[in-house]
């Protein structure tokens, strides 16, 4: 088996939709100094570098070549990893099998988008098959659209069910000095914003930022003298299921990637009751209606009962579960560093360094990456050595 | 490092156009046959890498179109987005780390996109891009800096080029097996100063695939294993300006690490064979002086002393190398295929007669901005 | 030179150039819009190992890792599974302009398939539209026709 490994710092920069007083490669060193800051080690520590984007968002090829200057990669092994929105996560957990192989003692984990490079919408576009789907697509609003419409035929769910996760994370959002959008909107707000695609409104979508986040992992005995409270993975599981759009469809099966991914995870990490395991919950959540079905597929409720369970509060600051204390994707979406925010925010949260967003005693806490043709990554952290 | 073994390699012929099969349909070949080559079925894969990019593909999450085809549903799998052996360094961390088997594969179809706009995407946007600087000019920078500063010919060049299309002759997965002279590629075309067509590799379609095994599994399995000896990557500075060109730093660091790795200190007589990405004919040269066959400014002339010829010392691309066939992304997976082939006594009429130990490069970016060494066993 | 006080005007560089593609449709594909073409019908590829039917027709059914060979005919007719008016403004990766919007996307299950086909539905008032309602396929004319996605023009909702 593979040596433990644990997280030991993190950086993100603050996120804008527009910063154009950066390159790509400024704006990722500001993450990586953050994180090199948090863990107070220097590039020379650093052994290898896992670096990830979506190249047509910024349109720049070998982005592990062109960003050595500001990842610190400069005479380092780099690797790009790409999987669409999951990157983040990919990064994360490419960067964790770096350290568990034995290889490296050190690495940095790099996530960065400048959605305001281009048009996100066109660049999203392109991650349909050029030959069958590109003509109809229209990017990810619609395809989340219809997964919505079927989950309020099957369960009588209503747009205002919906709207009370948004109101939930943009409040949390509140707490995070980071966070793009630090406005609070609600329900009714929600419901008032234009219609996008039914029974998407402008108010259930997560907003295109521009921002980067670094992490730093290291091996069993470098990791506690770096980090006094250190997250330690316990698990990580990837299910990449579907490879066409039209095989990935039948939304009355929930969204099965992310059922499998986390049964995975709550085996390796020996959860039997995620609710009461699981501290805290940062989730790729990108539209509000994921933030009802998809907690059903992590079994955080039963089928139909999300509305329910975040309408009691359970998943608010204070509840049961709190799910996305950072304000979540709903408020800040750097798509190539998305994913690894939730799991840089799930780590915080761990090392007990969340300021206002921070839930008080967090032992195990859950991250997810969404993407791809309905996608999941599941990492688990935890407070104790495994 | 802990143990680790190719057991399983295959690769489709490269060709110039494959219009009968999507990129898909070549990883699917190339995974069966790789299977098949192991012994095993899909089942026996717990982890999968697949290598594929977002512009050569033209497609974003181009990871997502080879997902069926390489057998991913429901296993672990992910995408690296760079050359092949970078690829193959992650499916090898997964197996180190628990898996106890990982599938790599990697695909490249050259004829679906323009090679000069997706490798001008290579460069800073802000500065070179529209100078209109991509891989083939941006090579024949570095040539004459390289041949500049070391006095080497064009003539000491182009042997390379006649040495490997030669040696594609007894490959028969190679694109463009020729039978030249020196007199052929210096009459050849000039395509970018001093680079003339014969110095150039074509553009290409292929796959190709590994799979990688822990150490109980590879000595489970029925065929002989090529035992992972040492690996290592590194990658030095992005803006052409900033770096020596003729001097591969990155390649030197790479090198000296996988050879610690593998105990080995003097690779011209450890080595037996080489397989390099050379897609132009000065960059093999060039990679032996990093890879420390050589002194800087001898490799040029490394053929004419018949060192790297198929009888020499040590030979380099028996396969006929990139300049014969060049799949990008593919091509350093194949550098690695054909390693593991003449460590296993495989590879048909280009092996190397006794070859125990055997390397294989490859490397991103432009210029040769980061490379990745693996060294591979016939012993483990 | 901001350290000076005196504020830099921020540049930035517009690049528009599309990037050129010629990808191949493959033996399967081929032969679907050929089918389209000389019968105006569709063409779906039966797994034999759990009998799935897949349309468009590809080389491997994922889940059984099987190489697929057997062809069927799929009626032109099948069910709307999810739809979404689309009406956002956005820029079109083929065309590099604005796509004319709103347009309404749908999933539709082909009679016999059992996967679904994405494709354009010829209604743009959600109103008129609901989940589980029959269409049926309209072809543009076969001189028309070029072997690509468009030679279906949109689907017609049944009453």
């Amino acid at each position: 088996m593979g040596r433990r490994v644990a997280i030991v710092g993190t950086g993100q920069t603050y996120h804008k939709s527009h910063r154009p007083d950066v390159t790509s490669r400024e704006m990722i060193r500001e993450a990586v100094v953050a994180a090199l800051a948090d863990a107070d080690l220097t590039i020379k520590d650093i052994d290898a570098v896992v670096i990830g984007n979506m190249d047509h968002f910024e349109s720049i090829n070998y982005v592990d070549t062109y960003s050595v200057e500001g990842s610190g990669a400069f005479m380092k092994p780099v690797m790009k990893v790409s999987t669409g929105g999951t990157t983040g996560s990919t990064v994360a957990i490419a960067a964790y099998y770096h350290v568990a192989s034995g290889l490296f003692d050190r690495v940095l984990a790099v996530g960065f988008e400048k959605n305001s490079e281009s048009d996100t919408t066109a660049a999203i576009i392109t991650c349909s098959d050029p030959v069958w789907d590109r003509f109809s697509y229209s990017g990810a609003i619609p395809s989340l659209a219809t997964e919505a419409t079927a989950y309020m035929e099957k369960y009588g769910a209503t747009q205002e069910d919906a709207a009370m996760v948004g109101e939930r994370d943009r409040g949390h959002a509140l707490n995070n000095p980071y966070a793009h959008l630090r406005r609070p909107l609600t329900v009714a707000d929600i419901m008032a914003s234009p219609m996008l695609a039914y029974p998407i409104k402008l108010g259930d979508i997560c907003p295109r930022s521009d921002g980067a986040c670094a992490v730093i992992l290291a091996a069993d005995g470098i990791a506690q003298k770096i980090a006094s409270r250190p997250a330690w993975f316990k698990a990580v599981s990837v299910r990449h299921t579907y490879t066409w759009f039209g095989d990935s469809t039948d939304y009355n099966k929930g969204l099965v990637s992310l059922q499998r991914a986390s049964r995975e995870a709550y085996a390796q990490a020996g959860i039997k009751n995620p609710v009461e395991e699981i501290d805290v919950a940062e989730l790729y959540l990108p539209y509000t209606w994921a933030g009802l079905k998809w907690i059903e597929d992590l079994g955080f409720c039963g089928p139909g009962e999300a509305a329910r369970f975040v309408g009691d509060g359970n998943t608010h600051m204070g509840g049961k579960l709190p799910v996305n204390p950072s304000g979540g994707v709903l408020s800040t979406n750097c798509i190539g560093a998305t994913a690894l925010l939730r799991v840089a925010e799930a780590a915080i949260q761990i090392m007990g360094k969340g300021g206002k967003r921070q839930v008080p005693d967090v032992k195990t806490a859950l991250a997810t990456g969404f993407g791809g043709c309905f996608w999941s990554d599941v990492v688990i952290l935890s407070a104790v050595r495994p | 490092m802990g143990k680790a073994a190719i057991v399983g390699v295959a690769q489709t012929k490269y060709e110039r156009r494959k219009k009968d099969q999507i990129f898909a349909d070549l990883v699917f070949d190339v995974t069966r046959e790789a299977l098949a080559d192991a012994g095993m079925t899909i089942d026996d894969i717990e982890s999968v890498v697949t290598v594929s990019n977002d512009f050569f593909d033209g497609r974003t999450i181009s990871g997502m179109a080879v997902g069926d085809a390489c057998g991913g549903q429901d296993k672990n799998i992910s995408t690296v987005s760079g050359d092949g052996t970078f690829g193959a360094f992650y499916g090898l961390m997964r197996v180190l780390s628990g898996f106890r088997t990982t599938l790599v594969v990697a695909h490249y179809k050259g004829s679906e996109g323009s090679v000069p706009v997706t490798t001008n995407g290579m460069f800073d946007p802000l500065f070179h891009r529209l100078l209109g600087v991509d891989a083939v000019s941006s090579a024949a920078l570095q040539a004459n800096v390289y041949m500049n500063r070391h006095g080497v010919t064009e003539e000491e060049i182009a042997a390379v080029s006649v040495k490997n299309h030669g040696n594609a002759l007894n490959n028969p997965y190679a694109q463009v097996p020729l039978r030249i002279t020196v007199a052929d590629v210096m009459a050849s075309r000039k395509i970018a100063d001093p680079l003339k067509l014969l110095d150039c590799c074509p553009v290409s379609d292929g796959a190709a695939a590994v799979i990688i095994a822990d150490e109980e599994t590879a000595k489970r399995g029925g065929r002989r294993p090529a035992w992972v000896k040492g690996v290592a990557h590194c990658c030095e500075d992005y803006l052409l300006g900033d770096r020596d060109l003729a001097d591969p730093a990155a390649l030197r660091a790479a090198a000296a690490k996988a050879y610690a790795m593998a105990g080995i200190e003097d690779p011209l007589s450890e080595i037996d064979v080489m397989e390099v990405l050379e897609p132009f004919s000065y960059m093999e040269p060039l990679w032996l002086e990093g890879l420390g066959v050589c002194r800087p400014g001898e490799g040029a002339s490394l053929v004419e002393r018949g060192v790297t010829t198929m009888d020499g010392r040590l030979p380099v691309n028996p396969s006929g190398g990139a300049l014969s066939a060049n799949p990008i992304l593919v091509a350093g997976l194949a550098r690695l295929v054909e390693a593991v082939l003449q460590v296993r006594g495989e590879a048909g009429a280009r092996q190397i007669k006794g070859a125990k130990t055997a390397l294989a490069h490859g490397f991103n970016g432009p210029c040769g901005q980061s490379h990745c060494v693996w060294i591979v066993g016939a012993e483990g | 030179m901001e350290k000076n006080g005196t504020p830099v005007e921020r540049l930035e560089i517009t690049f528009k150039h599309p990037m050129p593609y010629e990808w191949s449709i493959g033996r399967y594909g081929s032969r679907f819009f050929q089918e389209i073409r000389e019968k105006r019908r569709f063409i779906g590829i039966r797994c034999d190992g759990c009998g799935s039917v897949y349309v468009p027709p590809r080389r491997v059914c994922g889940p059984c890792f099987r190489e697929l060979t057997e062809l069927v005919p799929l009626s032109d007719t099948g069910v709307l599974t999810a739809f979404s008016v689309v009406n956002y403004p956005f820029i079109d990766p083929a065309t590099g302009e604005l796509r004319p919007i709103p347009y309404t996307y749908g999933y539709i299950r082909l009679d016999g398939a059992d996967n679904i086909f994405s494709h354009l539905i010829n209604e743009k008032d959600w109103h008129k539209i609901k989940v589980g309602m029959r269409v049926r396929a309209v072809f543009k004319n076969p001189e028309e026709m070029e072997g690509n996605i468009q030679d279906i023009k949109y689907f017609d909702l049944l009453p």
